[in-house]
């Protein structure tokens, strides 16, 4: 039996994995051919570095991943803190209901609805050009925050509610008392929603397609890149794409045992 | 001469979704006294005491605190500390930041903080435990964190809010002596919430028993308990049996069918009130000599004595007693005119004092049930 439970798990990281070994494999090519392989050779990762519509398109990517996570984030967080500070069971259903209903709504929904209502507003104070950075990154920041409501939500459940009111009875006034004693421990749902919320928007296509306008992102420069031919440098660059998002994990994980280790401690 | 009064409650109402939870409520608290709010749970004293903290504003009427009027000055620039029911303690800080949190939030220097923080833990028997984990210590460990916690700000006034109620048996009767102690050592005032009568009678100066948003008696624990005002109160401090009596004249009683001489005048003739009579003030006697007489209808052995039920023309009588009886020996009662005390009707007669459908066993549950 244990046996068989071994097998059937490395079966499913291979599954898991298989396609991604593959890519990772072909971006060190020496030629650009899918089915053989000829060579070592960096080639590829050396000519991402010349290629500039593809380090732009990286750039957008990471700005708008880093403000969109920070941003919806914050306000996040302090949607979290006011939903739980409602004292009617009935509105807080309610609203956390209205909350996540985003979350299931199909992504093409999401972006058409928002391409719509940034152009029409866009017309109503005359602009010309309304898509553009700011509108993908409200878009952005729209689709992240219910993300980060849901993983802060449970955290501050957890916290004891006498918690803020110790630090006000201790002479606390209440912002400090929300930085002292509140965020600390809901830290790590804020970390938790701020990560999931930055690789939604470092990977998002289907909003970002609608919303972006001429500030295109990395996902969309490679969609572009397919519809004449996929070269190994879209491997190179899907490649450290993938390693950063692993890291992030590996180091969230690591953060997040630690934290436990000395809770339990 | 009176000492002055550092809180006072002024004709305090509180109403939640409607519900009356105070009700016209006055109380003046003297300086550096230890005074206990007791009732069952939903009587409005832990209300009381959040309205002192500042973690709620009255309806109506005043929050007095050292003559000045405090309604709407805001918890945090008020001078009085709470120890919260399960302490909230802060779980992202050691042992010596959650001590130091209020002098911190003062900005008192370093070295001034350690040597308070020191002298604070050393007062609850923590020394040593500076650098320890909220999370790794006991429930009396965490109760004393909670009480350094809140002393160290030299508050005027401590405010309690059921802080034994989680401890275990043995730690809560330590503990007892040991705030009573601190209190006695620190000069601080003691507004202490609880709903455990024993409690409140060992460590009180005065007690405050409060029922449906009103209190019903202040008074020192000797008050409290032979001059209980009404049935509710008799009941709730300690076990009584409380009946219908007439007041024939002043010293004279009359119930259960008998006349009695008692201690108490200044009703009008004939005035109906509940007689008070505790458990171990009544003598069983041979059954000729008995002023009242009647039937054993259980006994239950408690060690220290006998808890025996008598049933006198249908009204069971609780009896203790260091003596043996048996269920259905026929026994006199005796009753000394100190031992009675006649109480005026109030709403709560009737209610309260028959020990018809008395079981330990459900005296027990109920009380589990509280904590």
């Amino acid at each position: 039996m244990k046996i068989l439970s071994r097998i059937y798990i490395a079966l499913i990281v291979l599954f898991l994995y298989a396609p991604i070994a593959v890519m990772v494999v072909f971006s060190f090519n020496s030629s650009s051919s899918v089915w053989v392989l000829e060579g070592f050779s960096t080639r590829w990762y050396e000519g991402l570095g010349n290629d500039t519509a593809m380090l732009n398109a990286l750039k957008h990517t990471v700005i708008v991943a880093v403000l969109s996570a920070i941003i919806s984030t914050v306000l996040g967080t302090a949607a979290a803190v006011g939903i739980n500070a409602i004292r009617r069971k009935f509105s807080k259903k309610i609203i956390m209901s209205v909350t996540q209903i985003p979350m299931m709504n199909a992504d093409i929904v999401t972006g058409i609805s928002l391409m719509l209502l940034f152009i029409f507003f866009g017309k109503l104070i005359g602009l010309n050009e309304s898509l553009g950075f700011g509108t993908v990154l409200i878009a952005h920041i729209t689709f992240n925050l219910p993300y980060v409501i849901l993983s802060v939500m449970p955290r501050l459940q957890q916290t004891d509610s006498h918690l803020a009111e110790a630090a006000l009875d201790l002479g606390c006034p209440p912002l400090k008392a929300f930085f002292k004693v509140i965020l600390p421990s809901i830290s790590t749902g804020i970390i938790t929603g701020f990560i999931m919320a930055f690789t939604l928007s470092l990977d998002d296509f289907v909003i970002s397609y609608f919303t972006c306008g001429h500030y295109q992102t990395l996902p969309i420069v490679i969609f572009n890149m397919t519809k004449k031919s996929v070269k190994p440098d879209t491997y190179a660059l899907s490649t450290l794409i993938f390693i950063s998002v692993f890291v992030l994990m590996v180091l969230y994980n690591v953060l997040q045992t630690k934290s436990e280790k000395k809770h339990a401690s | 001469m009176e000492k002055e009064n550092i809180v006072e409650l002024k004709n305090i109402s509180v109403a939640f979704d409607g519900e009356q939870v105070l009700d016209q409520l006055n109380l003046g608290i003297k300086d550096k006294e230890f005074i206990t709010l007791l009732g069952p749970s939903g009587c409005g004293k832990t209300t009381t005491l959040r309205l002192i903290a500042g973690f709620l504003e009255p309806d109506c009427g005043d929050v007095v605190f050292e003559g000045k009027k405090i309604n709407g000055v805001p918890a945090y620039k008020r001078q009085v500390n709470t120890i919260f029911q399960r302490y909230a303690l802060f779980p992202h800080l050691n042992v010596y930041e959650n001590v130091a949190f209020g002098l911190r939030v003062k900005k008192l220097p370093e070295n001034e903080i350690k040597q308070k923080v020191t002298e604070m833990l050393s007062l609850v028997n923590l020394s040593g435990f500076e650098k320890r984990n909220i999370a790794t210590l006991s429930g009396g460990q965490q109760q004393r964190v909670a009480i350094a916690r809140a002393i160290a700000n030299h508050p005027k006034v401590l405010l309690l809010d059921e802080p034994l109620a989680a401890l275990d048996l043995k730690l809560r009767k330590d503990m007892q002596k040991e705030l009573k102690k601190i209190q006695q050592q620190l000069g601080i005032t003691f507004i202490f919430v609880t709903h455990d009568q024993e409690e409140a009678l060992t460590m009180s100066d005065r007690v405050v028993v409060m029922d449906k948003g009103k209190i019903q008696q202040v008074g020192t624990p000797q008050d409290i308990y032979n001059e209980p005002k009404n049935a509710f109160v008799a009941d709730f401090i300690g076990e009584s049996n409380i009946v219908d009596g007439k007041m024939l004249k002043d010293y004279r009683v009359e119930f259960s069918g008998q006349e009695f001489r008692c201690l108490d005048r200044g009703f009008s003739q004939n005035e109906q009130v509940d007689v008070v009579v505790r458990p171990e003030d009544v003598d069983i006697v041979e059954y000729d000599k008995g002023m009242l007489k009647g039937k054993v209808t259980s006994v239950a052995f408690l060690g220290v004595h006998y808890e025996i039920i008598v049933d006198i023309g249908g009204f069971k009588w609780m009896i203790q007693t260091t003596d043996e009886h048996f269920v259905n020996d026929r026994v006199g009662l005796y009753i000394e005119p100190d031992a009675i005390h006649i109480m005026k009707k109030s709403e709560y007669s009737g209610l309260y004092g028959d020990y018809s459908s008395y079981s330990e066993e459900i005296d027990h549950l109920s009380d589990v049930e509280e904590e």
